[in-house]
């Protein structure tokens, strides 16, 4: 089961410098170790505690996973998941 | 160095002085490799608040789809503090997540929503670590770099400020 997966300018260290890479996995958590298990040192830069970094967003199909089960989410052959840090800051210490 | 238009800091300006108090952010997007400013978006701050900025999860995936389909990237982050001096805060710099990008800062807190100078400022944060670099203003985009002979891009909704 083959998932295209976007992958951020900060992250491509990990992929050798490319854009995209294929991955697959029944849910998002499946997927991501997958990912790790291809691209070692990955899986850190999206998940903390268990759960998604506060200020990664990865979207399934243009919808946030926020919205739609997290970690859980269900993945499809030929879905499209992206991975965006968030574009944040700020005064406030 | 961040070499930019008039009328693309002026863009920028006008957009932080309109949303002051709160910060203000968005990006200027310019060709893939070019380090060229062109387009500028602004972006909601889904924060609204004074002291902090987040752009909105679905315009951020809107724009990155945008500029991968035009083959542009961010050449420019820009946000604005509205009661301290431009300068990155601790927020600014740990969150920082594109190392090409030019990060520019604009301080409001002298004259609020009104006319008058803004601190505008411009850094590299690249691993943690900040860079002020010099800003310069080119009357037109031709005088940013556009090899001779070749058409230059005006994109921006400001295209006949400096005529």
């Amino acid at each position: 089961m083959a998932i295209e997966v976007r992958i951020p300018t900060i992250l491509r260290t990990y992929t050798n410098g490319e854009k995209s890479v294929e991955a697959s996995g029944s849910t998002l958590s499946d997927l991501i170790e997958d990912l790790e298990a291809k691209h070692p040192g990955l899986k850190d830069r999206l998940i903390e505690n268990g759960d998604l970094r506060r200020f990664v967003n990865l979207y399934v199909n243009d919808e946030d996973v926020r919205f739609t089960g997290g970690l859980g989410t269900g993945l499809s052959d030929g879905d499209q998941v992206v991975v965006l840090p968030a574009v944040a800051g700020g005064s406030r210490d | 160095m961040l070499t930019l238009t008039q009328a693309i800091r002026d863009a920028i300006v006008a957009h932080a002085k309109r949303d002051h108090p709160d910060e203000a952010c968005g990006v200027v997007a310019g060709p893939e490799g070019g380090d060229r400013p062109e387009r500028v978006v602004e972006m909601i701050n889904a924060a609204g608040s004074p002291t902090f900025y987040e752009f909105d999860s679905g315009e951020l995936l809107a724009l990155y789809k945008q500029m991968w389909a035009n083959d542009e990237e961010p050449v420019v982050i820009y946000h604005s503090h509205t009661a301290t001096e431009a300068y990155p805060s601790r927020t600014d710099i740990g969150l920082a997540s594109e190392p090409g990008a030019h990060y520019v800062l604009v301080s409001t807190r002298e004259h609020g929503n009104s006319e008058g100078p803004v601190e505008f400022r411009s850094y590299s944060i690249i691993d943690g670590e900040v860079t002020e670099e010099e800003v310069r203003v080119t009357d037109t985009s031709t005088d940013a770099g556009t090899p001779a002979g070749e058409p230059a891009h005006q994109s921006t909704q400001h295209t006949n400020e400096s005529e």
